[in-house]
C-alpha cells in the first residue's frame, strides 16, 4: 500500500484583512470580500520564505512519526516563490531536516499545482520500490502586484506530505492529471509580480482543469461524488472551488473542512495540500477523500486518497484550523514592510 | 564569507552541538573538546530537542544595519533542555517576553548578503506556551 505516512503543515502568523487592502485602493472592502470570498489572508514576517515555511512544514510531519531522517530518499519542493531562480530550495530542506546526503531532490515549479506534481513523484518512486519513504512538499509567498485584484488573495503558507509504504494513514488509491497549454496566468523571468488573464482565469483555466481531472478519476475507479466524504479542490478564492464542488455533484458540507482560503488566502503550492491536510485532521478510517489541485498554464492533479486504521495513532495536533485562527493583524503600512515593498537604500 | 558559512550550515540549520561522554557536558556551538576533561574528553555529536526557557533577554531598539527593519526584536538567553545556554533572536512582541518563557526552534532567515547575494537561514526561537 503506498500513501501518506504523515504530513505537517506551516502558516505565517501575521494577517491582513481584505478590507484593509481595500481602504488604500478606494475599493469596498465588503463587495470584495464577498466577492472573492476571503476576509482576509496571510502574510509571511521579514524572516520568512518559503524555504523556512517547507523545513518548518516538513519537520512537522517527521516529527509526527519520528522516522530517522536519513530514510527519506527523496524531497521535491514545489513553490512559484522559491527564494533563488537557480539554486534549489529542496537541499536547504534536506540540509535542516538531517537527511544526510543521498537522496533525490529537485524543485518544481507549475504555478499553484507543484506541490502536487512533487506528491506524485513520491508516490511513484514508493511504488517502483526506489525510495522507502519521499517528502513532497508545496509552499509559498505568493506575490500580487499592488492595486491588483491578486492582492487581496496571493498570501503565504505550506504544507509537507512524507510518503511511503509502511505504516500508511492514508492510501493513495488513484492519481490522475489532466493538463492542457493554457496561459492563464504566468510570471516571465526578472518580473518581480505575475501577470494574469482576468476572468480568463476562470472558464478556460480553472474550471476545464479541475472538473475534468476529477471526471476522469471518478470515472477510471467507478467511484461518485456520493462515495467521498470530503472533497479538496484548489482554492485561488472562495468562490472557485464552492463552483467546481456544484459543478461536480459535490455538497458544500463534504467542501467545508477542506476550504480554508478565506481564512488565509490563496498559499498557492501550499492551497490544496494545506486543505487536504485540515481535513486528514479530522477523517476517520475508510473514509474517502477527493483531491483536486490546480496549477496555471495549466494543469490539474487528482488523487483518490482513503484513509487507513492507522491514523487514529497519528498525533494530529496541533490542527490546521488551530493555525488558522492564531493571526496577529497588520495593517496595510506593515504588510508593504513585510512584502519588502518598500525601497530602502 | 561564503565558506565560512557553508561549513557551519549543519549547526545553524538545526540545533546540532557537542556532547562529552565522560562527563556528560553538553555543548552549543559544538566543541572539538570538553573544557572539562580537557585531554580526557570524549567528544560525540549531539542533537538538542530545541526546546528551552528564556532565562535573560534585551529588547533591541538600536538595530545594526541588516536588522533595521526587524527592530525592535528580542535577543533571548535560552537554556536548551539539555543544559547549555545560547544566545538567540526571539521572534516575539517585544511585550511578550518575559524571563521563564517556555520557547522552542524555529527555521528563520538571519539575512542575506544584498539583493544580489547568497541567503543565510539558520534557527531561531518562537514561544512554545
Amino acid at each position: 500500500m503506498i500513501g501518506i505516512v504523515s504530513y505537517g503543515t506551516y502558516i505565517p502568523r501575521y494577517r491582513i484583512k481584505a478590507e484593509e487592502i481595500a481602504r488604500i485602493w478606494g475599493e469596498d472592502g465588503d463587495v470584495i470580500s464577498r466577492g472573492l470570498g476571503i476576509i482576509q489572508k496571510s502574510v509571511p514576517s521579514l524572516d520568512e520564505d518559503t524555504a523556512t515555511i517547507a523545513v518548518e512544514a516538513a519537520r512537522e510531519a517527521v516529527q509526527r512519526v519520528k522516522i530517522d531522517t536519513t530514510k527519506i530518499g527523496a524531497v521535491y519542493v514545489g513553490s512559484e516563490s522559491h527564494p533563488y531562480v537557480v539554486k534549489p530550495t529542496a537541499t536547504i530542506v534536506g540540509e535542516a531536516l538531517g537527511i544526510g546526503n543521498e537522496y533525490f531532490a529537485a524543485d518544481l515549479e507549475f504555478a499553484c499545482k507543484a506541490g502536487t506534481a512533487g506528491m506524485q513523484n513520491c508516490i511513484a518512486m514508493a511504488k517502483a520500490g526506489v525510495i522507502e519513504y519521499g517528502l513532497a512538499i508545496g509552499a509559498d509567498t505568493s506575490q500580487g502586484a499592488p492595486g491588483d485584484p491578486l492582492e487581496y488573495s496571493a498570501s503565504a503558507g505550506g504544507a509537507a506530505y512524507l510518503i511511503g509504504s509502511k505504516d500508511v494513514i492514508a492510501e493513495v488509491e488513484a492519481m490522475y492529471s489532466f493538463t492542457s497549454d493554457t496561459p492563464d496566468f504566468w510570471r516571465k523571468e526578472g518580473q518581480p509580480y505575475p501577470s494574469h488573464g482576468g476572468r480568463f482565469t476562470g472558464t478556460p483555466a480553472y474550471f476545464r482543469h479541475v472538473t475534468s481531472a476529477a471526471k476522469l478519476i471518478m470515472e477510471r475507479t467507478g467511484l461518485n461524488a456520493s462515495d467521498f466524504k470530503y472533497a479538496v479542490f484548489h482554492q485561488p478564492n472562495g468562490k472557485f472551488p464552492a463552483r467546481a464542488a456544484k459543478m461536480l455533484g459535490f455538497s458544500s458540507e463534504q467542501i467545508k473542512q477542506g476550504l480554508i482560503v478565506p481564512y488565509i488566502g490563496n498559499t498557492y503550492s501550499g492551497s490544496s495540500l494545506l486543505g487536504l491536510a485540515a481535513v486528514l485532521d479530522v477523517v476517520k478510517p475508510d473514509e474517502r477523500i477527493l483531491l483536486i489541485s490546480f496549477g496555471s498554464g495549466a494543469g490539474s492533479d487528482a488523487f483518490v486518497i482513503r484513509a487507513t486504521k492507522a491514523i487514529e495513532d497519528l498525533e494530529r495536533n496541533p490542527k490546521v484550523w488551530d493555525k488558522i485562527k492564531g493571526g496577529v493583524y497588520i495593517d496595510y503600512g506593515l504588510y508593504l514592510k513585510f512584502r519588502r515593498k518598500i525601497k530602502v537604500r | 564569507m561564503l565558506p565560512r558559512f557553508w561549513r557551519k550550515i549543519k549547526y545553524r540549520y538545526d540545533l546540532v552541538g557537542t556532547k562529552c561522554k565522560n562527563c556528560g557536558n553538553s555543548y552549543y556551538p559544538p566543541r572539538n573538546l570538553c573544557p572539562v576533561c580537557r585531554r580526557k574528553s570524549d567528544i560525540a555529536e549531539m542533537k538538542f530537542s530545541g526546546r528551552g526557557e528564556v532565562i535573560s533577554y534585551s529588547v533591541v531598539h538600536e538595530a545594526p544595519e541588516d536588522l533595521k527593519a526587524q527592530k525592535p526584536y528580542v535577543v533571548a538567553l535560552i537554556k536548551l533542555e539539555e543544559g547549555p545556554v545560547i544566545t538567540s533572536q526571539l521572534v516575539c512582541d517585544p511585550e511578550n517576553v518575559r524571563t521563564g518563557m517556555r520557547v522552542k526552534k524555529a527555521f528563520r532567515k538571519y539575512g542575506e548578503e544584498g539583493e544580489a547575494g547568497i541567503i543565510y537561514y539558520g534557527t531561531k526561537f518562537v514561544p512554545d506556551e
